[in-house]
Protein backbone atom coordinates (compact mmCIF):
# COMPACT_ATOMS: atom_id res chain seq x y z
CA UNK A 1 0.00 0.00 0.00
CA UNK A 2 2.44 2.46 1.34
CA UNK A 3 5.41 1.82 -1.51
CA UNK A 4 2.52 1.66 -4.38
CA UNK A 5 1.57 5.59 -2.72
CA UNK A 6 5.26 6.45 -3.07
CA UNK A 7 5.53 4.55 -6.68
CA UNK A 8 2.10 6.45 -7.94
CA UNK A 9 3.74 10.14 -6.14
CA UNK A 10 7.10 9.35 -8.23
CA UNK A 11 5.30 8.87 -11.30
CA UNK A 12 3.15 12.09 -11.15
CA UNK A 13 6.18 13.71 -10.56
CA UNK A 14 8.15 12.65 -13.06
CA UNK A 15 5.46 13.45 -15.38
CA UNK A 16 4.65 16.80 -14.13
CA UNK A 17 8.21 17.56 -14.76
CA UNK A 18 8.66 15.82 -17.98
CA UNK A 19 5.71 17.73 -19.14
CA UNK A 20 6.60 20.70 -18.08
CA UNK A 21 9.99 20.93 -19.69
CA UNK A 22 8.02 19.65 -22.82
CA UNK A 23 6.21 23.11 -23.17
CA UNK A 24 9.28 24.72 -22.50
CA UNK A 25 11.48 23.38 -24.97
CA UNK A 26 15.08 23.07 -24.08
CA UNK A 27 16.82 25.22 -27.05
CA UNK A 28 15.38 28.72 -25.58
CA UNK A 29 17.64 30.94 -24.09
CA UNK A 30 17.27 31.61 -20.64
CA UNK A 31 17.46 35.52 -19.53
CA UNK A 32 17.61 35.49 -15.23
CA UNK A 33 16.19 38.79 -14.67
CA UNK A 34 16.30 39.94 -10.61
CA UNK A 35 13.80 42.41 -9.72
CA UNK A 36 12.23 44.14 -6.74
CA UNK A 37 9.12 42.64 -4.60
CA UNK A 38 7.24 45.67 -6.04
CA UNK A 39 7.51 44.73 -9.86
CA UNK A 40 6.25 41.36 -8.99
CA UNK A 41 2.80 41.59 -10.83
CA UNK A 42 4.33 44.38 -13.37
CA UNK A 43 7.11 42.28 -14.44
CA UNK A 44 5.06 39.13 -14.84
CA UNK A 45 2.63 40.74 -17.21
CA UNK A 46 5.89 41.95 -19.44
CA UNK A 47 7.27 38.37 -18.77
CA UNK A 48 4.45 37.40 -20.72
CA UNK A 49 4.31 39.60 -23.55
CA UNK A 50 8.32 39.50 -23.93
CA UNK A 51 8.59 35.83 -24.69
CA UNK A 52 5.54 35.98 -27.22
CA UNK A 53 6.96 38.29 -28.82
CA UNK A 54 10.30 36.67 -28.49
CA UNK A 55 9.80 32.72 -28.72
CA UNK A 56 13.11 31.91 -28.44
CA UNK A 57 13.95 33.52 -25.31
CA UNK A 58 12.72 32.24 -21.41
CA UNK A 59 12.49 34.71 -18.89
CA UNK A 60 13.06 33.39 -15.53
CA UNK A 61 12.22 36.31 -13.00
CA UNK A 62 14.43 36.52 -9.50
CA UNK A 63 11.69 38.63 -7.55
CA UNK A 64 12.81 39.43 -3.48
CA UNK A 65 13.82 42.49 -1.88
CA UNK A 66 15.98 44.71 -3.40
CA UNK A 67 19.00 44.46 -0.82
CA UNK A 68 18.48 40.87 -1.00
CA UNK A 69 18.84 40.75 -5.09
CA UNK A 70 22.19 43.33 -4.54
CA UNK A 71 24.17 40.54 -2.14
CA UNK A 72 23.14 38.07 -4.56
CA UNK A 73 24.84 39.78 -7.85
CA UNK A 74 27.53 40.96 -5.16
CA UNK A 75 28.18 37.62 -4.53
CA UNK A 76 28.39 36.96 -8.30
CA UNK A 77 25.06 35.03 -8.84
CA UNK A 78 24.39 34.54 -12.53
CA UNK A 79 21.60 37.82 -13.36
CA UNK A 80 21.56 38.84 -16.67
CA UNK A 81 19.73 41.92 -15.77
CA UNK A 82 18.63 43.82 -12.62
CA UNK A 83 15.77 46.13 -11.61
CA UNK A 84 15.95 47.09 -8.24
CA UNK A 85 13.26 49.39 -6.31
CA UNK A 86 16.07 52.22 -5.86
CA UNK A 87 18.16 54.17 -8.10
CA UNK A 88 21.13 54.02 -4.60
CA UNK A 89 21.48 49.86 -4.90
CA UNK A 90 22.08 49.98 -8.70
CA UNK A 91 24.97 52.07 -8.24
CA UNK A 92 26.59 49.89 -5.53
CA UNK A 93 26.59 47.26 -8.06
CA UNK A 94 27.66 49.56 -10.68
CA UNK A 95 30.94 50.31 -8.16
CA UNK A 96 31.38 46.88 -8.03
CA UNK A 97 32.19 47.07 -12.02
CA UNK A 98 29.36 44.52 -12.33
CA UNK A 99 27.11 46.96 -14.79
CA UNK A 100 27.56 46.77 -17.95
CA UNK A 101 26.41 49.63 -20.70
CA UNK A 102 23.89 52.64 -18.77
CA UNK A 103 21.52 52.19 -16.33
CA UNK A 104 17.88 53.70 -17.28
CA UNK A 105 15.47 54.58 -15.12
CA UNK A 106 11.76 53.13 -16.68
CA UNK A 107 9.29 53.54 -13.77
CA UNK A 108 8.17 56.06 -10.76
CA UNK A 109 6.46 54.67 -7.65
CA UNK A 110 5.35 56.61 -4.80
CA UNK A 111 4.32 55.11 -1.18
CA UNK A 112 1.00 54.78 0.38
CA UNK A 113 -0.44 53.77 3.76
CA UNK A 114 -2.77 50.24 2.99
CA UNK A 115 -5.32 48.91 5.53
CA UNK A 116 -7.49 45.99 5.52
CA UNK A 117 -11.03 45.87 4.14
CA UNK A 118 -13.44 47.54 6.20
CA UNK A 119 -10.66 49.08 7.61
CA UNK A 120 -11.07 47.60 11.27
CA UNK A 121 -8.24 50.18 12.90
CA UNK A 122 -10.05 52.84 11.67
CA UNK A 123 -6.58 54.33 10.06
CA UNK A 124 -6.76 57.86 8.87
CA UNK A 125 -3.39 58.85 7.89
CA UNK A 126 0.34 58.65 8.99
CA UNK A 127 -0.41 59.67 12.84
CA UNK A 128 -2.28 56.40 13.48
CA UNK A 129 0.98 54.51 12.85
CA UNK A 130 1.82 55.33 16.45
CA UNK A 131 -1.12 54.17 18.01
CA UNK A 132 -0.34 51.52 20.33
CA UNK A 133 -3.17 49.26 20.44
CA UNK A 134 -2.77 48.75 16.52
CA UNK A 135 -0.80 46.28 14.72
CA UNK A 136 1.59 48.07 12.47
CA UNK A 137 3.64 46.56 10.11
CA UNK A 138 6.66 48.19 8.14
CA UNK A 139 9.39 47.15 5.40
CA UNK A 140 12.56 46.33 7.09
CA UNK A 141 15.15 49.79 7.04
CA UNK A 142 17.69 47.17 4.90
CA UNK A 143 15.30 47.01 2.27
CA UNK A 144 14.12 50.97 -0.37
CA UNK A 145 10.41 50.50 1.05
CA UNK A 146 11.94 50.91 4.52
CA UNK A 147 14.24 53.40 3.91
CA UNK A 148 11.53 55.62 2.28
CA UNK A 149 9.33 54.62 4.99
CA UNK A 150 11.27 56.10 7.76
CA UNK A 151 11.76 59.24 5.61
CA UNK A 152 8.42 60.31 5.17
CA UNK A 153 7.85 59.18 8.98
CA UNK A 154 10.46 61.45 9.49
CA UNK A 155 9.51 64.73 7.49
CA UNK A 156 5.94 64.17 9.36
CA UNK A 157 7.44 63.65 12.50
CA UNK A 158 5.43 60.48 13.50
CA UNK A 159 7.35 57.77 16.06
CA UNK A 160 5.42 54.64 14.54
CA UNK A 161 5.49 51.88 16.66
CA UNK A 162 5.73 48.60 14.35
CA UNK A 163 4.74 44.96 15.74
CA UNK A 164 6.88 43.66 12.97
CA UNK A 165 9.83 44.44 10.35
CA UNK A 166 9.12 42.57 6.86
CA UNK A 167 12.26 41.76 4.94
CA UNK A 168 10.65 42.91 1.78
CA UNK A 169 7.13 44.55 0.67
CA UNK A 170 5.20 41.69 -0.37
CA UNK A 171 5.43 40.07 2.59
CA UNK A 172 4.21 43.08 4.54
CA UNK A 173 1.05 43.73 2.14
CA UNK A 174 -0.08 40.05 2.45
CA UNK A 175 -0.31 40.38 6.06
CA UNK A 176 -2.09 43.67 6.02
CA UNK A 177 -4.40 41.83 3.20
CA UNK A 178 -5.53 38.78 5.49
CA UNK A 179 -6.32 41.26 7.81
CA UNK A 180 -3.52 40.19 10.67
CA UNK A 181 -1.84 43.90 10.47
CA UNK A 182 -4.16 47.05 11.06
CA UNK A 183 -1.87 48.55 8.75
CA UNK A 184 1.84 49.33 7.29
CA UNK A 185 3.10 51.27 4.18
CA UNK A 186 3.73 49.83 1.25
CA UNK A 187 4.20 50.99 -2.56
CA UNK A 188 1.21 52.41 -4.23
CA UNK A 189 1.61 50.46 -6.81
CA UNK A 190 0.98 46.96 -4.60
CA UNK A 191 -2.31 48.18 -3.16
CA UNK A 192 -3.64 48.69 -6.92
CA UNK A 193 -2.99 45.12 -7.38
CA UNK A 194 -4.24 43.75 -4.36
CA UNK A 195 -7.95 42.93 -3.25
CA UNK A 196 -8.98 43.03 0.36
CA UNK A 197 -6.52 46.08 1.03
CA UNK A 198 -7.40 50.15 0.69
CA UNK A 199 -5.06 52.53 0.58
CA UNK A 200 -5.42 55.49 2.32
CA UNK A 201 -3.14 58.47 0.66
CA UNK A 202 0.22 60.35 2.31
CA UNK A 203 -0.13 63.86 1.83
CA UNK A 204 2.46 64.88 -0.73
CA UNK A 205 4.14 67.31 1.30
CA UNK A 206 5.68 63.63 3.33
CA UNK A 207 5.99 61.14 0.28
CA UNK A 208 8.62 59.94 -1.11
CA UNK A 209 9.20 58.86 -5.18
CA UNK A 210 11.31 56.51 -5.98
CA UNK A 211 13.34 55.87 -9.19
CA UNK A 212 13.39 52.31 -10.87
CA UNK A 213 16.42 51.88 -12.72
CA UNK A 214 17.10 48.59 -14.86
CA UNK A 215 20.60 47.58 -16.45
CA UNK A 216 22.27 44.58 -18.08
CA UNK A 217 24.47 42.97 -15.85
CA UNK A 218 28.42 42.17 -17.17
CA UNK A 219 28.68 38.96 -16.29
CA UNK A 220 25.57 38.13 -18.50
CA UNK A 221 25.91 35.06 -20.53
CA UNK A 222 23.38 35.80 -23.19
CA UNK A 223 23.72 39.73 -23.58
CA UNK A 224 21.71 40.15 -27.26
CA UNK A 225 18.89 38.38 -24.73
CA UNK A 226 19.46 40.56 -21.83
CA UNK A 227 19.32 43.65 -24.07
CA UNK A 228 15.99 42.70 -25.99
CA UNK A 229 14.30 42.59 -22.60
CA UNK A 230 15.56 45.36 -21.02
CA UNK A 231 14.76 47.48 -24.64
CA UNK A 232 11.50 45.76 -23.89
CA UNK A 233 10.93 47.11 -20.59
CA UNK A 234 12.18 50.37 -21.70
CA UNK A 235 9.88 50.26 -24.96
CA UNK A 236 6.20 51.63 -25.33
CA UNK A 237 4.62 48.38 -24.85
CA UNK A 238 6.47 47.94 -21.53
CA UNK A 239 5.47 51.26 -20.34
CA UNK A 240 2.10 50.60 -21.01
CA UNK A 241 1.85 47.25 -18.89
CA UNK A 242 3.57 49.25 -16.23
CA UNK A 243 1.29 52.08 -15.98
CA UNK A 244 -1.34 49.20 -16.09
CA UNK A 245 0.24 48.19 -12.96
CA UNK A 246 -0.14 52.16 -11.60
CA UNK A 247 3.40 52.85 -11.81
CA UNK A 248 4.28 56.73 -12.97
CA UNK A 249 6.54 56.47 -16.04
CA UNK A 250 9.89 59.07 -16.32
CA UNK B 1 40.35 7.55 16.48
CA UNK B 2 41.09 4.34 17.26
CA UNK B 3 38.46 4.11 20.75
CA UNK B 4 36.14 4.93 18.17
CA UNK B 5 37.37 1.93 15.72
CA UNK B 6 36.69 -0.19 18.92
CA UNK B 7 33.50 1.12 19.89
CA UNK B 8 31.79 0.52 16.44
CA UNK B 9 33.13 -2.91 16.91
CA UNK B 10 31.61 -3.23 20.56
CA UNK B 11 27.98 -2.00 19.23
CA UNK B 12 27.97 -4.17 16.02
CA UNK B 13 29.50 -7.37 18.43
CA UNK B 14 26.21 -6.61 20.89
CA UNK B 15 23.92 -6.74 17.84
CA UNK B 16 25.37 -10.20 16.63
CA UNK B 17 26.83 -9.25 13.57
CA UNK B 18 29.80 -10.15 12.06
CA UNK B 19 31.21 -6.84 11.02
CA UNK B 20 34.39 -5.71 11.17
CA UNK B 21 34.99 -2.24 10.00
CA UNK B 22 38.11 -2.87 6.88
CA UNK B 23 41.21 -0.76 7.56
CA UNK B 24 40.28 1.68 3.96
CA UNK B 25 37.27 2.07 2.36
CA UNK B 26 37.07 0.68 -1.28
CA UNK B 27 36.81 4.12 -3.78
CA UNK B 28 33.21 3.49 -4.82
CA UNK B 29 32.26 4.10 -1.20
CA UNK B 30 35.27 7.10 0.10
CA UNK B 31 34.88 9.34 -3.17
CA UNK B 32 31.12 9.58 -2.74
CA UNK B 33 31.79 9.86 0.89
CA UNK B 34 34.36 12.67 0.22
CA UNK B 35 32.18 14.92 -1.79
CA UNK B 36 29.46 14.37 0.59
CA UNK B 37 31.49 15.55 3.47
CA UNK B 38 32.94 18.53 1.64
CA UNK B 39 29.19 19.46 0.62
CA UNK B 40 29.11 19.89 4.90
CA UNK B 41 32.46 21.03 5.40
CA UNK B 42 32.86 23.88 2.75
CA UNK B 43 30.15 26.16 3.77
CA UNK B 44 31.35 26.63 7.23
CA UNK B 45 34.85 26.42 6.33
CA UNK B 46 33.54 29.66 4.20
CA UNK B 47 31.93 31.13 6.94
CA UNK B 48 35.19 31.22 8.89
CA UNK B 49 37.46 32.27 6.49
CA UNK B 50 35.25 35.17 5.87
CA UNK B 51 34.52 36.12 9.76
CA UNK B 52 35.76 38.93 11.17
CA UNK B 53 37.93 37.47 14.01
CA UNK B 54 39.15 40.79 15.49
CA UNK B 55 35.47 42.48 16.15
CA UNK B 56 34.25 39.97 17.12
CA UNK B 57 33.41 40.89 20.86
CA UNK B 58 32.16 44.44 19.61
CA UNK B 59 30.11 43.20 16.63
CA UNK B 60 28.13 40.58 19.43
CA UNK B 61 27.96 42.79 22.02
CA UNK B 62 25.62 45.10 19.79
CA UNK B 63 21.77 45.91 21.03
CA UNK B 64 20.66 43.77 18.20
CA UNK B 65 23.09 40.81 18.57
CA UNK B 66 22.59 40.78 22.52
CA UNK B 67 18.93 40.78 22.12
CA UNK B 68 18.47 37.75 19.06
CA UNK B 69 20.99 35.70 21.32
CA UNK B 70 18.61 36.17 24.27
CA UNK B 71 15.71 35.91 22.49
CA UNK B 72 16.93 32.65 20.24
CA UNK B 73 17.62 31.25 23.81
CA UNK B 74 14.63 31.52 25.41
CA UNK B 75 12.31 30.27 22.46
CA UNK B 76 14.35 27.55 21.26
CA UNK B 77 14.47 26.56 25.09
CA UNK B 78 11.00 26.63 25.58
CA UNK B 79 10.29 24.90 22.47
CA UNK B 80 12.22 22.38 23.02
CA UNK B 81 10.54 21.99 26.21
CA UNK B 82 7.00 22.05 25.25
CA UNK B 83 8.25 19.40 22.51
CA UNK B 84 9.34 17.06 25.55
CA UNK B 85 5.82 17.58 27.06
CA UNK B 86 3.40 17.27 23.70
CA UNK B 87 6.07 15.25 21.62
CA UNK B 88 6.46 12.26 23.97
CA UNK B 89 2.62 11.48 24.69
CA UNK B 90 2.20 11.78 20.91
CA UNK B 91 4.89 9.08 20.55
CA UNK B 92 3.33 6.77 22.60
CA UNK B 93 0.17 6.74 21.54
CA UNK B 94 1.62 6.41 17.91
CA UNK B 95 3.61 3.40 18.93
CA UNK B 96 1.33 2.27 21.56
CA UNK B 97 -2.45 2.16 20.17
CA UNK B 98 -4.05 0.43 17.39
CA UNK B 99 -6.35 3.11 15.75
CA UNK B 100 -8.26 3.57 12.11
CA UNK B 101 -5.84 6.16 10.52
CA UNK B 102 -3.05 5.83 12.59
CA UNK B 103 -0.34 6.22 9.71
CA UNK B 104 -2.34 9.18 8.33
CA UNK B 105 -1.78 10.68 11.53
CA UNK B 106 1.79 9.42 11.64
CA UNK B 107 1.72 10.85 8.31
CA UNK B 108 0.57 14.48 9.80
CA UNK B 109 3.04 14.61 12.51
CA UNK B 110 5.99 14.44 10.31
CA UNK B 111 4.34 17.13 7.74
CA UNK B 112 6.17 19.88 9.29
CA UNK B 113 9.54 18.04 8.70
CA UNK B 114 8.81 18.24 4.41
CA UNK B 115 6.74 20.87 4.49
CA UNK B 116 8.97 24.29 3.27
CA UNK B 117 9.01 26.29 6.61
CA UNK B 118 7.44 28.87 4.55
CA UNK B 119 4.32 27.52 3.82
CA UNK B 120 4.22 26.10 6.99
CA UNK B 121 4.56 29.69 8.93
CA UNK B 122 1.36 30.43 6.47
CA UNK B 123 -0.58 27.55 7.78
CA UNK B 124 -0.41 28.51 11.39
CA UNK B 125 -0.93 32.17 10.17
CA UNK B 126 -4.48 31.02 8.38
CA UNK B 127 -5.42 28.85 11.94
CA UNK B 128 -3.50 30.83 14.55
CA UNK B 129 -3.51 34.40 12.93
CA UNK B 130 -5.94 37.03 14.73
CA UNK B 131 -8.30 36.18 11.35
CA UNK B 132 -7.28 32.69 11.77
CA UNK B 133 -9.82 29.34 12.14
CA UNK B 134 -8.97 29.20 15.78
CA UNK B 135 -6.61 32.25 16.14
CA UNK B 136 -10.03 34.90 15.47
CA UNK B 137 -12.53 32.81 18.12
CA UNK B 138 -9.41 33.26 20.87
CA UNK B 139 -8.77 36.74 19.54
CA UNK B 140 -12.55 37.81 20.36
CA UNK B 141 -12.59 36.13 23.78
CA UNK B 142 -9.31 37.15 25.19
CA UNK B 143 -7.62 39.28 23.37
CA UNK B 144 -4.72 37.20 22.74
CA UNK B 145 -3.15 37.48 19.23
CA UNK B 146 -0.11 35.11 18.77
CA UNK B 147 1.81 36.65 15.98
CA UNK B 148 4.27 39.17 16.09
CA UNK B 149 4.45 37.99 19.94
CA UNK B 150 7.41 35.94 21.64
CA UNK B 151 4.41 33.37 21.65
CA UNK B 152 4.25 33.06 17.91
CA UNK B 153 8.29 32.49 17.84
CA UNK B 154 8.07 29.78 20.16
CA UNK B 155 5.01 27.77 18.72
CA UNK B 156 6.70 28.06 15.23
CA UNK B 157 9.61 26.14 16.56
CA UNK B 158 6.93 23.42 18.44
CA UNK B 159 5.67 23.42 14.99
CA UNK B 160 8.51 22.72 13.07
CA UNK B 161 10.56 21.21 15.86
CA UNK B 162 8.72 18.47 17.36
CA UNK B 163 8.67 15.52 14.59
CA UNK B 164 12.24 15.45 15.98
CA UNK B 165 11.08 14.55 19.23
CA UNK B 166 8.51 12.29 18.09
CA UNK B 167 10.32 10.39 15.52
CA UNK B 168 13.11 10.12 18.14
CA UNK B 169 10.88 8.62 21.05
CA UNK B 170 8.64 6.56 18.82
CA UNK B 171 11.71 4.70 17.63
CA UNK B 172 12.86 3.87 20.98
CA UNK B 173 9.67 2.65 21.91
CA UNK B 174 9.23 0.64 19.12
CA UNK B 175 13.21 -1.01 19.67
CA UNK B 176 12.35 -1.62 23.58
CA UNK B 177 12.57 -5.11 24.86
CA UNK B 178 8.54 -5.47 26.32
CA UNK B 179 9.70 -8.31 28.41
CA UNK B 180 11.27 -5.74 31.00
CA UNK B 181 8.25 -4.25 31.54
CA UNK B 182 5.97 -7.42 31.43
CA UNK B 183 8.34 -8.35 33.61
CA UNK B 184 8.00 -5.66 36.39
CA UNK B 185 3.93 -6.13 36.49
CA UNK B 186 4.49 -9.76 36.80
CA UNK B 187 6.55 -8.51 40.16
CA UNK B 188 3.39 -6.67 41.11
CA UNK B 189 4.77 -3.13 39.77
CA UNK B 190 1.48 -1.00 39.63
CA UNK B 191 1.33 0.89 35.57
CA UNK B 192 2.85 3.82 36.64
CA UNK B 193 5.51 2.26 38.60
CA UNK B 194 6.17 0.29 35.63
CA UNK B 195 6.12 3.41 33.68
CA UNK B 196 8.31 4.98 36.34
CA UNK B 197 11.14 3.08 36.58
CA UNK B 198 11.27 0.73 33.84
CA UNK B 199 10.00 2.55 30.52
CA UNK B 200 11.20 6.11 31.42
CA UNK B 201 14.74 5.41 32.17
CA UNK B 202 15.07 2.65 28.68
CA UNK B 203 13.53 5.51 26.50
CA UNK B 204 15.77 7.86 28.29
CA UNK B 205 18.92 8.48 26.34
CA UNK B 206 16.36 8.94 23.21
CA UNK B 207 14.25 11.53 24.57
CA UNK B 208 17.18 13.29 25.66
CA UNK B 209 18.81 13.44 21.67
CA UNK B 210 15.35 14.14 21.10
CA UNK B 211 15.74 17.22 23.46
CA UNK B 212 18.86 18.06 21.76
CA UNK B 213 17.27 17.80 17.86
CA UNK B 214 14.51 19.81 18.87
CA UNK B 215 16.26 22.55 20.40
CA UNK B 216 18.66 22.52 17.70
CA UNK B 217 15.60 22.66 14.91
CA UNK B 218 14.04 25.43 16.44
CA UNK B 219 17.02 27.56 17.53
CA UNK B 220 17.52 27.46 13.19
CA UNK B 221 14.04 28.16 12.57
CA UNK B 222 13.73 30.97 10.15
CA UNK B 223 11.56 30.32 7.56
CA UNK B 224 8.06 30.16 9.65
CA UNK B 225 9.05 32.13 12.44
CA UNK B 226 9.44 34.99 10.21
CA UNK B 227 6.12 34.41 8.13
CA UNK B 228 4.06 33.47 11.36
CA UNK B 229 5.31 35.87 13.84
CA UNK B 230 7.29 38.63 11.92
CA UNK B 231 10.48 39.72 12.80
CA UNK B 232 10.98 42.83 15.64
CA UNK B 233 14.26 43.19 17.10
CA UNK B 234 13.60 42.07 20.94
CA UNK B 235 10.33 40.71 20.57
CA UNK B 236 10.38 38.04 17.90
CA UNK B 237 13.99 38.95 15.38
CA UNK B 238 15.51 35.57 16.25
CA UNK B 239 18.94 34.48 15.45
CA UNK B 240 18.83 33.63 11.96
CA UNK B 241 15.85 36.62 11.31
CA UNK B 242 18.74 38.82 13.14
CA UNK B 243 21.42 37.58 10.32
CA UNK B 244 19.02 37.75 7.57
CA UNK B 245 18.30 41.33 8.18
CA UNK B 246 22.13 42.40 8.55
CA UNK B 247 23.15 40.45 6.07
CA UNK B 248 21.46 42.75 3.79
CA UNK B 249 22.94 46.03 5.89
CA UNK B 250 25.88 44.70 7.99
CA UNK B 251 27.47 41.74 6.60
CA UNK B 252 30.24 41.56 10.04
CA UNK B 253 27.26 41.36 12.67
CA UNK B 254 25.67 38.65 10.22
CA UNK B 255 28.75 37.00 9.71
CA UNK B 256 29.83 37.10 13.80
CA UNK B 257 25.96 35.94 14.51
CA UNK B 258 26.18 32.80 12.20
CA UNK B 259 29.52 31.65 13.46
CA UNK B 260 27.34 31.78 17.21
CA UNK B 261 24.98 29.48 15.78
CA UNK B 262 27.91 27.12 14.28
CA UNK B 263 29.65 26.71 16.89
CA UNK B 264 26.93 26.68 19.92
CA UNK B 265 24.52 23.86 17.48
CA UNK B 266 27.83 21.82 16.78
CA UNK B 267 28.79 21.88 20.78
CA UNK B 268 25.71 20.25 21.68
CA UNK B 269 25.81 18.08 18.73
CA UNK B 270 29.34 16.89 19.20
CA UNK B 271 28.78 16.24 23.36
CA UNK B 272 25.51 14.52 22.28
CA UNK B 273 26.47 12.11 20.29
CA UNK B 274 29.15 11.31 22.63
CA UNK B 275 26.99 11.14 25.59
CA UNK B 276 23.89 9.32 24.50
CA UNK B 277 24.01 8.65 21.45
CA UNK B 278 27.22 5.90 21.69
CA UNK B 279 24.43 3.83 24.09
CA UNK B 280 21.15 4.43 22.49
Amino acid sequence: MARRLIAGSFAILLFVSCAGAGTRGSDRVEVLVAAASSLTDAFRDIEAAFEEAHPGIDVVLNLGGSSLLREQILARAPVDAFAPANVAIMEEVRAAGLVSGSARVFARNTMTIAVPAGNPGGVTGLDDLARPELLVGLCAETVPCGRFTRQILLKAGVTARPDTEEPNVRALLTKVERGELDTGIVYATDVRGADGVIAIAIPEVYNVTTDYPVAIMSGTSHPEAATAFVAYVLSDEGRVLLGRHGFELP
Amino acid sequence: MTEDHQDSIGTSRRSGSRFRPARRPPAFIAVPAAIGLALFALPVLGLLGRAPWSRLATLLGSDMALEALRLSAISSVSAAIISLFLGVPVAWILCRYEFPGRSLVRGLVLLPMVLPPVVGGAALLFALGRRGLVGSPLYEATGIVLPFSTGGVILAGVFVAMPLMVLTVEGALRGLDHRFERAAETLGAGRWTVLRRVTIPMIAPSVVAGIALTWARALGEFGATLTFAGNLQGRTQTLPLAVFVALESDRDTALALSLVMVVVSLAVIVALRDHWWRNG
